[in-house]
């Protein structure tokens, strides 16, 4: 049952991201992403972590994909998107993805057999997360108060339009 | 019972589409959405490593990356809306004052 459902929303995440590779629409590229972002909540279902589960699926999945999709709507370009880079540059970054892959997949390879499986007691309590957030991690979680505070102001005033004097 | 190990092998694949995505697109936009799907190849790697150690600090890590990549995807937005008013472009050619 566990293998089915990994396999279900592996299938699905892969295939979102490949949708937003090979779509040339923006806003088809976003819903894609949606798609996978989603998906990829149920995963972290799967490996004992309901909060984040809900995080993911709440605040990527739901408000910043989004934002995104407010962006493609307001950028509304006329002529089109522009069509792909050349032929032999796709080729050759295939080639070179692959390679990234095998390299990567070396790397990590020693490690692969240690990681166990998954099941057994749980960890991702929304409780334990709460208090370790508030203890254990209290400068980093005063930090990101704010970089957000400060990413929020930057965005505003990024993007208001100056007023004619 | 899921071996933790397809997960990261996932996590991987994840990581090398979003290279991938970033390198073959030509509008910002999308080159934006490549980068989140690499920061979250990144947050299903942690993820399952917290599985592995059983230990839940590097789930509280991943809640730090998701809040860290909705300010940069807020500021990011705003600089590419600022760049599009300026050029009327967003494809990634056309940003070249730099370049002399």
């Amino acid at each position: 049952m566990g293998i089915f459902l990994f396999s279900l929303l592996a299938i699905l995440c892969v295939g979102g991201v490949l949708g937003l590779i090979l779509s040339r629409n923006q806003a088809h590229s976003a819903l894609f992403l949606v798609l996978a972002f989603a998906s990829l909540g149920g995963l972290f279902g799967l490996l004992d972590a309901p909060f984040i589960a809900a995080v993911q699926i709440i605040i990527y999945a739901g408000a910043i994909m989004v934002l995104f999709i407010f962006v493609i709507m307001m950028i509304n370009l006329e002529q089109g998107i522009a069509p792909e880079r050349k032929r032999w540059t796709l080729g050759l970054s295939a080639v070179l993805a692959v390679f990234l892959l095998i390299e990567l997949g070396l790397a990590v390879h020693g490690t692969l057999g240690a990681l166990g499986r998954t099941g057994g007691e749980s960890i991702g309590d929304p409780k334990e997360l709460g208090r370790l957030l508030f203890t254990d991690y209290l400068y980093p979680f005063e930090i990101t108060s704010v970089l957000i505070i400060a990413a929020l102001v930057g965005a505003i005033v990024l993007v208001k339009k100056k007023e004619k004097e | 019972m899921i071996p933790v190990s397809y997960f990261f092998g996932l996590s991987i694949v994840l990581f090398v589409l979003g290279i991938i995505a970033f390198f073959i697109k030509r509008d910002l936009i999308t080159m934006f959405m490549a980068i989140e799907v690499m920061l979250n190849a990144a947050n299903l790697a942690f993820i399952a490593l917290a599985k592995a150690a059983g230990s839940p600090a590097g789930q509280v890590i991943v809640f730090f990356i998701i809040t860290v990549a909705a300010a940069e995807a807020a500021v990011g937005l705003a600089i590419i809306l600022l760049v599009f008013r300026q050029k009327k472009s967003i494809k990634a050619e056309d940003m070249r004052l730099l370049k002399g």
